[in-house]
């Protein structure tokens, strides 16, 4: 009698395992096409930001490749768009991470040109202090702004830092080590731009299932 | 009571008398994670409400079928996948606001409130009761999360309803209040703490409201009936 219970106990929770999976992989199912077109679409709209408008006639989304340099980046495989006009390259978008954030890691999107300036900087994310270090996103203030069109040249290599370091870049008012870190990292990409030059866009791009996204 | 009480009982208790945030103290941790604004309060707070009518329902259509020793267990199920079918929905429908609230959609599953409900009403009540009192519930804790996202907000960045439209389309631009440009806002309100003092405030005017209504209740009656104040579940979770 007893394990009769026990069976049947057993048998209605396994009905409800089954029921409320069966269930959430349909919904999986039927919704994960429209998901992944979400976060293609937000994607473009944050890469279309940070470069000209009609510069490029190809998808940087599906022309990428995956690039490690851990010390200028920040992290192991860091996605790189190439953006080009017909044949011509027209800029390179990276994701480098910066990994000295104040509250961790910061995850960037830059564009930069192919003569060396920068189309735009993004926050993608982050988690810094909020009312101070969150500054530096797009909707809380215009730092980010402030490096269009900055290149290694200018300012020169030496003021590539927060004013209080005697840079060229502002720091926030109880904020120094969020904005420090993001110029530095921003300078690191714009070295890795300029140390690979023509590499970036001759690689052959990787399979389109590798996309990324944007995903966290 | 509890047996006769009908819709309109069921109603204020869920939105006032046993509000599961304000007396209860349940579902803590979705309350002062998502009420940085007033926008993901609200959102926070229907998809909430989401969640625990259709638990409430489904648990309630169950509940003769379901022995006690695995009733927990197959509540946890039941919540688990409708969560999950929350978070999927609003990845593919509301995807902007799913980046703001999606970490903290998954967290629904251990929100107390919502398995509270399931073992304390909807296993014991009919599909129609339950499916009340999951609506009731729902709507006093979006409620309570978008009044206290408003007050964070407004405090801490002198505005309400920013963003409104993430989650509303366009029509919730105009939802979206500010207060002067120059308003330099009080960070300590968006911080945690200030989702501790906001709530605690909301509890105390809470509080003070019930003794005015019984004050004021009071002196219309020629004599003051002895008080049937109705015990409030233990804060747990």
């Amino acid at each position: 009698m007893k394990t009769k219970t026990i069976l049947l106990a057993g048998s209605v929770l396994g009905a409800f395992a089954v029921g409320g999976v069966t269930v959430v992989a349909v919904t999986h199912e039927a919704v994960t096409d429209r998901i992944a077109d979400n976060q293609y679409q937000a994607m473009q709209r944050k890469l279309t930001a940070i470069l000209p408008a009609g510069a490029s006639d190809n998808d940087p989304l599906r022309d990428h490749i995956e690039v490690e340099a851990k010390d200028l980046l920040g992290s192991d495989a860091t996605q790189v768009y190439r953006v080009r006009h017909g044949q011509d390259p027209v800029a390179v978008v990276l994701e480098p991470v910066v990994p000295d954030g104040y509250a961790g890691p910061i995850r960037l999107l830059v564009s930069v040109m192919h003569d060396g300036t920068l189309g735009g900087v993004r926050v993608l994310s982050h988690h810094e202090t909020p009312g101070l270090g969150d500054k530096i996103e797009e909707l809380k203030s215009d730092w980010v702004y402030g490096f269009k069109g900055k290149s290694l040249n200018d300012p020169p290599l030496e003021q590539w830092g927060v004013k209080r370091d005697g840079g060229a870049f502002d720091q926030f008012t109880g904020a120094t080590i969020t904005p420090r870190s993001v110029v530095n990292a921003v300078k690191n990409t714009l070295i890795y731009v300029q140390e690979q030059g023509e590499r970036l866009f001759e690689q052959a791009a990787e399979t389109p299932q590798q996309i990324a996204g944007g995903q966290d | 009571m509890k047996a006769s009480q009908g819709y309109a009982g069921l109603v204020e208790e869920g939105v006032w008398s046993n509000n599961q945030m304000l007396v209860g103290l349940l579902g803590l941790c979705p309350l002062l994670a998502t009420t940085t604004s007033a926008t993901n309060g609200l959102g926070m707070g229907l998809a909430t409400t989401v969640v625990v009518v259709c638990s409430n329902a489904t648990v309630s259509l169950v509940r003769n079928l379901v022995r006690p020793e695995i009733r927990i267990p197959v509540f946890v199920l039941v919540i688990a996948s409708f969560v999950t079918l929350v978070e999927l929905i609003m990845q593919a429908f509301f995807y902007e606001m799913y980046l703001v609230l999606g970490l903290f959609i998954s967290l629904i599953v251990v929100n107390c409130m919502i398995i509270g409900r399931a073992e304390a009403f909807a296993s014991k009540n009919s599909v129609d009761r339950a499916l009340v009192d999951g609506l009731a519930v729902g709507l006093g804790a979006t409620l309570v999360l978008t009044s206290l996202g408003a007050l964070r907000e407004l405090v801490g960045q002198g505005t309400i309803f920013n963003q409104a439209d993430l989650l509303l389309g366009e029509a919730g631009k105009h939802l979206t209040l500010y207060l002067s440009d120059d308003y330099q806002g009080a960070l300590i309100a968006i911080l945690p703490p200030g989702a501790f003092i906001g709530l605690g405030m909301m509890i105390a005017l809470k509080n003070v409201i019930d003794k005015l209504a019984k004050r004021l209740s009071g002196l219309r009656r020629a004599r003051p009936v002895p008080s049937t104040t109705q015990p409030t579940q233990p804060a747990t979770g």
